[in-house]
């Protein structure tokens, strides 16, 4: 049996490498994730009103979220833009770019749900009280919908990781191009390489993503 | 635009939509039945398998479809199993969609108040009929909307199909951008091709998703 490719792991900077790479791909989706955040709290507000030009907007932006693949998105930036406007976008910038576009309208939906399942009656028993607007968002809406966010969107993070594993696909180098470039390496070295690096690439993955989930669900158990 | 490029592209689109629309339909078949077996065995606590349920489901739903094709396609030659890319990317898909539709069954039986199991039992209801009369139909109707969520979501994912060189829509858009140049016509071509497939499903899903609120009545 020859060996199936763990010691070329080990060889030389091989593992810190890899290690490199998955860093590129958390970091897209760290930076995707915090302006995602950010900008899908205005918007999941902006979706609860009652303005109907406003509403349509949002729902033809999240139908397109949610049914175009991150690829394509990819593609359009990365490729058609550049095409059409003849700027020069850097490969990292555009996956930014995609995955905030997308992770805004997933955390939108998100904030917007959160906001419709708070009770009228929370709103109202507010009022009563003589608070004016601010203050009732600030008092008693937000601290309630933040409870219900955060499990949410630490979801998001895991999703957003395990989808930043496209970029590849626009010529960033991240864990599986480098895996790919060390199993080409050691072709003739150890040609069934390929088990072991991408074996570890997968658990790198889970091991990431696990914890993560785990902790999102145990919040959501908690604060429920 | 070039629509004349367009055109003669057709067939090629044409071609390629039919088998990503062959290989996503049955990975999504594939992840039904994987989902529906896998979440019996997670209700009725079978020992052991449930266990191993937990494993599967934890690891295919924290990594990556594009990682998961990989190590199909790429790593599993070298101890000994070939699969040919249309295999690798249905199996791909149907073990990444069972998990997912695991996790959507399973909730949707737990979700059920124990009241209603034993509010049945106390009508003389033996454990298959409040299965199948009351358990049942209220798991079905809470699990369409993460059903067909899950539907999308796996259709939407054949896009990474194409790194395990299988000839799907977004294989030729590359390759065609590749020989020809014509970026802005391929990948209009591109975008056109999935709202062909993307759409009615989307559509569809709403309308099911409308007719089947029953299980929410009173909760």
């Amino acid at each position: 049996m020859q060996s199936l490719g763990l010691d070329v792991i080990f060889k030389g900077k091989n593992f810190i490498r890899l290690l490199t790479g998955l860093w590129v791909a958390v970091r897209i989706s760290l930076i995707s994730v915090s302006i995602s955040i950010a900008l899908g709290l205005i918007v999941g507000v902006l979706m609860t009103s009652e303005n109907k030009v406003l509403k349509t907007i949002f729902r033809i932006y999240l139908e397109i979220v949610r049914i175009m693949p991150q690829m394509v998105l990819l593609f359009i930036v990365y490729f058609g833009t550049t095409r059409v406007f003849g700027w020069n976008l850097d490969a990292e910038l555009s996956a930014i770019i995609v995955f905030s576009f997308w992770g805004t309208a997933e955390m939108g939906d998100l904030v917007r749900g959160a906001l419709i399942s708070i009770p009228k009656i929370q709103y109202e028993s507010a009022m009563a009280l003589g608070m004016n607007k601010v203050q009732v968002y600030y008092h008693i809406i937000l601290p309630q919908t933040v409870r219900r966010l955060i499990p949410l969107s630490i979801n998001l993070i895991t999703r957003m990781i395990k989808t930043t594993s496209l970029v590849m696909m626009i010529g960033i180098v991240e864990v599986l191009k480098v895996a790919q470039q060390i199993i080409e390496a050691n072709r003739k070295a150890s040609p069934n390489a390929a088990f072991g690096v991408f074996a570890v690439v997968f658990l790198m993955y889970f091991l990431i993503c696990w914890p993560i989930g785990k902790l999102s669900v145990y919040l959501e158990k908690r604060w429920s | 635009m070039d629509f004349d490029v367009m055109i003669s592209y057709l067939p090629l689109y044409k071609e390629a939509l039919f088998l990503t629309m062959r290989v996503g339909w049955q990975g999504v078949i594939i992840s039904i039945v994987i989902g529906l077996l896998c979440s019996a065995v997670i209700h009725f606590r079978v020992p052991v398998f449930r266990q191993t349920v937990g494993a599967y489901t934890q690891l295919f739903r924290n990594t990556p479809l594009l990682v998961q094709l990989f190590f199909i396609y790429f790593a599993l030659p070298k101890i000994g199993i070939k699969v040919s890319p249309v295999a690798c990317g249905t199996w791909g898909l149907g073990l990444l969609g069972g998990a997912y539709m695991t996790e959507t069954f399973r909730s949707g039986l737990e979700n059920i108040p124990k009241i209603q199991y034993e509010s049945a039992e106390s009508l003389g209801m033996n454990r298959l009929q409040v299965f199948r009369y009351v358990i049942l139909p209220q798991a079905v109707s809470s699990s369409v909307p993460g059903l067909v969520a899950n539907v999308i979501f796996l259709l939407k994912e054949t896009s990474v199909f194409s790194t395990i060189s299988l000839m799907d829509l977004m294989f030729t858009a590359k390759d065609l951008i590749g020989m020809y140049a014509k970026t802005i016509e391929c990948l209009t071509l591109l975008v056109v091709f999935y709202l062909i497939m993307l759409l009615p499903v989307s559509i569809l899903g709403n309308i099911v998703e409308r007719r089947l609120r029953h299980a929410e009545f009173g909760s």
